[in-house]
């Protein structure tokens, strides 16, 4: 009999019945063929595989990341709350040593979800993995989580919201942003102040294959994450890096996201993106899930598989191997960089427009955080869409200084309720999450 | 009037119903060495003096497969798997005879690797030299295409006795257990067929010439005849046979539990409006995880005779039992012993059985009889944790629409129905350490050869549409047709009733054909590009399980 040598969990949610528009990428067929293959194998026959019926996620546990124009209600269906609730069952049941290993293999995606949210960006409403991530923070008292995200686009959303976080370590590997969908991503973006480095870019050019990927795996990834010596480790596996894929222009093979599995070791798997739902996709997920159950998976492979015919060019490998020296550069000067963002105490702002593709709307957002060597630092948004809708979202992390608490809560505070539709503050101190607004303060 | 007949453990019981309601029922004992005659010896007791040309029905519950397959006495098999991308194949072996060839069929039916029709030839003379008389075809995914499997049986000269495809197992996917079940239905088939046709054969020489019918573990039976192309759905029918005998007593429960209590086990089912629940993978057995079609029912190690001791202070009760209680000449103290002790018992044995349960008594600081309370309390209560934990689990079972996960219907039973040999001394206890309403099944003693008796005859079918590439397919019939682009899942699910009728009376089946229902009914756009470029359409129906019309009536005589 077929045994696993990691107990691993297993949440499938397909939401038949659940699409962003009836041909949309994002649509009911996406995991049909999946399924199918993920049946056909007999998966959940094998030893130690288990499969999990996914919990919905509260409203508590979107508003510990996010902050919802006007509330979760407005932005979120109900295939969002199980989406985030088939993740964060998987994150349940690796907490309570049910299972080693765990793979949330659900829909919608959730990866260019960030803290505000006032629609959906890049087929996302929520970040599923935050949403996650979070829950276990408070729940059982995380510390240092790192996330891979392997999807094609930069996972931008992800990066957001864990911007200002020097506990979560944040690596993105994707298709360079300067061809894909949604434009960054690159090296220099790191962090902010008090999370220098915490931020690790990898784009990659068109038409990296297994090799590249791998490369970046060894001389990269996989360097940073021992430094950074996290508790959790979670993948982002989004799988349109495939040569099948429509929407994108990477090489890379459902043996080459097998072996990148293999070797990265993540605790928890998170499906995000993934359009090749037919060539790609089966495959791609199989060989996932016999990586993290440490079965072989020597044979998953696409019918018409033929490494020669998506070998890297010679000049691809050679940007990897700088964009890796770059990015391993910036790395080690990680400290350097931090003691040069500013002093303690200051505030430092920024500004940036945020277009949201799939439910186009445009967002103005301006920030400010408080430079801080005791804490994540409390920090502050101040965002105004094309619709008119205007909020003030304030946080105080989880292990936030005295200073910080009293700057979250002044800004709270003192914010002149009536420019705004509401004002919120996330006060991760206490996990409380507190409104108000211009028809007098609520909590 | 129609004869049921249960092979137990170590009874076998057999039960004559009329119009009127239970005519006779006998018991005889079971020799496992010779399932031949005590399955005669029944009939002939519960036949005696019945003129055969009053008995029209037959339906035998067995345990000979079942034990074919435990204790591995089966026939040789050769066994030809066609892989493709995915796990391999090897991995899959069920015997030595086990060959891996060239050839795949992708999830949606297309040929990706075409087969050698060499490799088949060359393994067929291997198996021919090896005296192998049987074989099973097994493709992946040849449930969406049975092509290569039929080719493969093409290839095959006709020396072989009989081949068994995959494909016709079960509509589902899942190609380990394709492979373990088309396996086994290849094994048992021989001693399967001798058997039937034996006890076939003898009955006719006797005047019974009533076609047998064989119970199966979904609940529902087939006749002899039909089941020759698929004997190992006849193993594990004992649990089926009693959740049936409880559905004959209690046919109009909204939700149940139904507990049979034995002598070292409870096998625990669930009824919902007067359906017993099925098991949506297949029964697992001997190691061997299959697609054969089973009641949901659990068993554990929990009876009347389970072994009572105490380990490091604590309390323990089963899973095993060593023989009969005490106060029956057993060796070690049983529940049953328990209940003598309380006195629920009256009949001869409480002596033997003070004897047992006194020293444990003594190590608990207990009196006899505080410590007999604590055995019975403690065996009530863990039947009622392990039906919670069942319960738990069939409604944890994953669902993977947003209307099902939200809607989705979970299962909350508010009465338990028992039956088996200590059932009568349970309901009380039961019924006060809970919130259950107990009741007893009147004629528990042979509520299982009812069952068998009464079982009507179940199938299911499932249809597999993909309008682009133009096909509607039923494997497990061996059915396939053109479809043009506008076919709709109201048709496919016409189409399947049509066929599930149709396989229903080929199976034996008669009126009760038309109980008949959707279980799956799923229907996809295929998006190209950005334009609908055809539907996949899956349908799944079955023949309820349920008994056969006409005796729930009877069954309310059966009551008295």
């Amino acid at each position: 009999m077929l045994t696993a040598r990691h107990k691993t969990g297993l949440v499938f949610f397909p939401a038949f019945d659940w699409a962003i528009s009836p041909t949309h990428p994002e649509r009911e067929e996406r995991l049909l063929y999946t399924q199918d293959q993920v049946w056909e194998e007999g998966i959940f026959d094998i030893e130690g595989i288990r499969e999990f019926k996914p919990d919905l996620v509260t409203i508590d546990d979107v508003q510990r990341v996010h902050f919802c124009v006007p509330d979760p209600w407005a932005v979120m269906t109900e295939s969002h709350f199980i989406s985030a609730g088939g993740a964060k069952t998987i994150g349940m049941a690796l907490m309570s040593r049910q299972i080693e290993r765990g793979f949330a293999l659900v829909r919608p995606p959730g990866h260019h979800a960030m803290r505000v949210v006032h629609g959906s960006r890049g087929f996302c409403a929520v970040n599923i993995e935050a949403i996650m991530i979070e829950f276990l923070r408070a729940r059982y008292k995380v510390r240092r989580v790192a996330i891979v995200d392997t999807d094609c686009h930069h996972g931008d959303g992800t990066q957001d919201i864990y911007w200002h976080d020097p506990e979560t370590l944040f690596i993105s590997v994707h298709q360079d942003g300067r061809t894909l969908y949604p434009g960054t991503g690159f090296t220099n973006e790191l962090g902010g102040p008090n999370a220098m480095g915490a931020t690790i870019n990898i784009p990659l050019p068109p038409h990296t294959g297994e090799e590249g990927f791998l490369y970046t795996l060894e001389h990269v990834i996989l360097p940073i994450l021992r430094e950074f010596k996290p508790d959790l480790i979670v993948n982002s596996a989004g799988q349109d890096n495939h040569y099948s894929d429509p929407i994108t222009n990477m090489n890379f093979s459902a043996q080459g996201y097998a072996a990148l599995t293999d070797r990265l070791k993540p605790h928890i798997c998170v499906l995000e993106g993934g359009y090749s739902i037919e060539g790609a996709l089966p495959y791609v997920n199989v060989g996932i899930i016999l990586a993290l159950a440490g079965v072989d998976f020597s044979r998953v492979r696409e019918p018409a598989y033929d490494p020669e015919r998506i070998r890297q060019p010679a000049m691809v490998t050679r940007r990897i191997e700088e964009t890796c020296k770059e990015v391993m550069s910036l790395w080690d000067q990680r400290r350097l960089l931090r003691d040069r963002a500013g002093e303690a105490g200051q505030l430092v702002e920024r500004d940036r427009n945020l277009f949201y593709d799939t439910d186009n709307i445009l967002e103005r957002q301006k920030e400010t955080v408080r430079i801080c060597a005791d804490c994540g630092g409390a920090w502050r948004i101040d965002s105004v869409s094309d619709r008119r809708r205007r909020i003030l979202a304030v946080h105080v992390p989880s292990h936030a200084c005295r200073a910080c608490q009293e700057t979250g809560y002044r800004w709270f505070e003192q914010a002149p309720v009536d420019d705004y539709e509401k004002v919120f503050l996330q006060d991760r101190t206490k996990d409380k999450f507190r409104t108000r607004g211009a028809n007098g303060p609520k909590t | 009037m129609i004869i049921g007949l249960d092979v137990g453990g170590t009874h076998t019981d057999v039960i004559l119903l009329g119009t009127e309601g239970l005519v006779a029922s006998v018991k005889v004992p079971t020799d496992p060495e010779d399932l031949f005659h005590t399955v005669l010896k029944g009939l002939e007791q519960i036949t005696d003096g019945v003129p055969p040309d009053q008995i029209h029905r037959m339906v035998l519950s067995t345990t000979l497969t079942t034990n074919a397959i435990v204790q591995d006495r089966v026939a040789p098999v050769g066994m030809i798997v066609t892989g493709g991308p995915g796990i391999d194949p090897e991995l899959y072996r069920t015997n030595s005879h086990y060959q891996i060839v060239g050839g795949a069929i992708d999830h949606r039916g297309r040929i990706v690797e075409n087969l050698n029709p060499r490799d088949i030839k060359a393994i067929a003379k291997g198996f021919r030299r090896e005296g192998i008389r049987l074989v099973g075809v097994v493709g992946k995914f040849s449930v969406r295409n049975p092509v290569h499997e039929l080719e493969i049986e093409r290839l095959l000269d006709k020396d072989f006795e009989r081949v068994f495809l995959g494909h016709r197992v079960a509509g589902s996917l899942n190609f380990p257990r394709r492979i373990a079940t088309t396996y086994l239905n290849a094994a048992v088939y021989p001693v399967h067929r001798d058997f039937f046709a034996a006890v076939q054969q003898s009955l006719k020489e006797k005047g019974l010439a009533v076609p047998i019918r064989i119970l199966k573990a979904d609940g529902g039976n087939m006749q002899f005849e039909a089941s020759i192309d698929a004997p190992a759905q006849t193993i594990l029918s004992g649990p089926a046979a009693s959740v049936m005998g409880s559905l004959a007593f209690a046919p109009d429960e909204d939700e149940a539990l139904v507990f049979d209590i034995g002598g070292t086990t409870t096998d625990m089912a669930v009824m919902v409006n007067g359906v017993p629940l099925l098991d949506p993978a297949g029964i697992e057995l001997g190691g061997y995880k299959t697609l054969i079609r089973a009641l949901e029912t659990h068993s554990i190690g929990l009876g009347g005779d389970s072994h009572v001791r105490l380990e490091n202070g604590e309390l323990r009760i089963g899973p095993r039992r060593r023989g009969p209680a005490m106060a029956y000449g057993g060796q070690v103290p049983t529940p049953t012993d328990a209940m003598f002790v309380l006195g629920m018992i009256r009949t001869e044995g409480r002596e033997a059985a003070l004897a047992g349960i006194t020293p444990l008594a003594a190590e608990m600081g207990l009196t006899p009889e505080a410590a007999a309370a604590r055995i019975f309390d403690q065996t009530c209560q863990m039947m009622l944790d392990e039906a919670a934990a069942m319960l738990r689990r069939i409604n944890s079972k994953p669902v993977y629409t947003v209307h099902e996960m939200l809607e989705g219907h979970t299962v909350h039973p508010k009465k338990v129905l028992i039956l088996g040999g200590p059932a009568l001394y349970f309901a009380n206890r039961l019924e006060e350490l809970s919130d259950y309403k107990v009741g007893v099944i009147p004629r528990w003693k042979v509520a299982n050869a009812i069952g068998a008796a009464l079982a009507r005859t179940t199938c299911e079918v499932t249809l597999f549409a993909d309008t682009e590439r133009g096909v509607a397919t039923a494997p497990e019939e061996n059915y396939s047709e053109t479809v043009g682009a506008r076919f709709t899942g109201d048709e496919a699910v016409q189409l399947a009733f049509r066929l599930l009728r149709d396989k229903a009376v080929r199976l034996g089946g008669t009126a009760e054909a038309h109980e008949v229902e959707v279980v799956e009914n799923l229907q996809f756009n295929m998006v190209r590009g950005f334009y609908t470029s055809g539907k996949n359409i899956r349908v799944r129906v079955q023949v309820k399980p349920g008994l056969i019309q006409g005796y729930d009536p009877v069954a309310g005589r059966l009551t008295d």
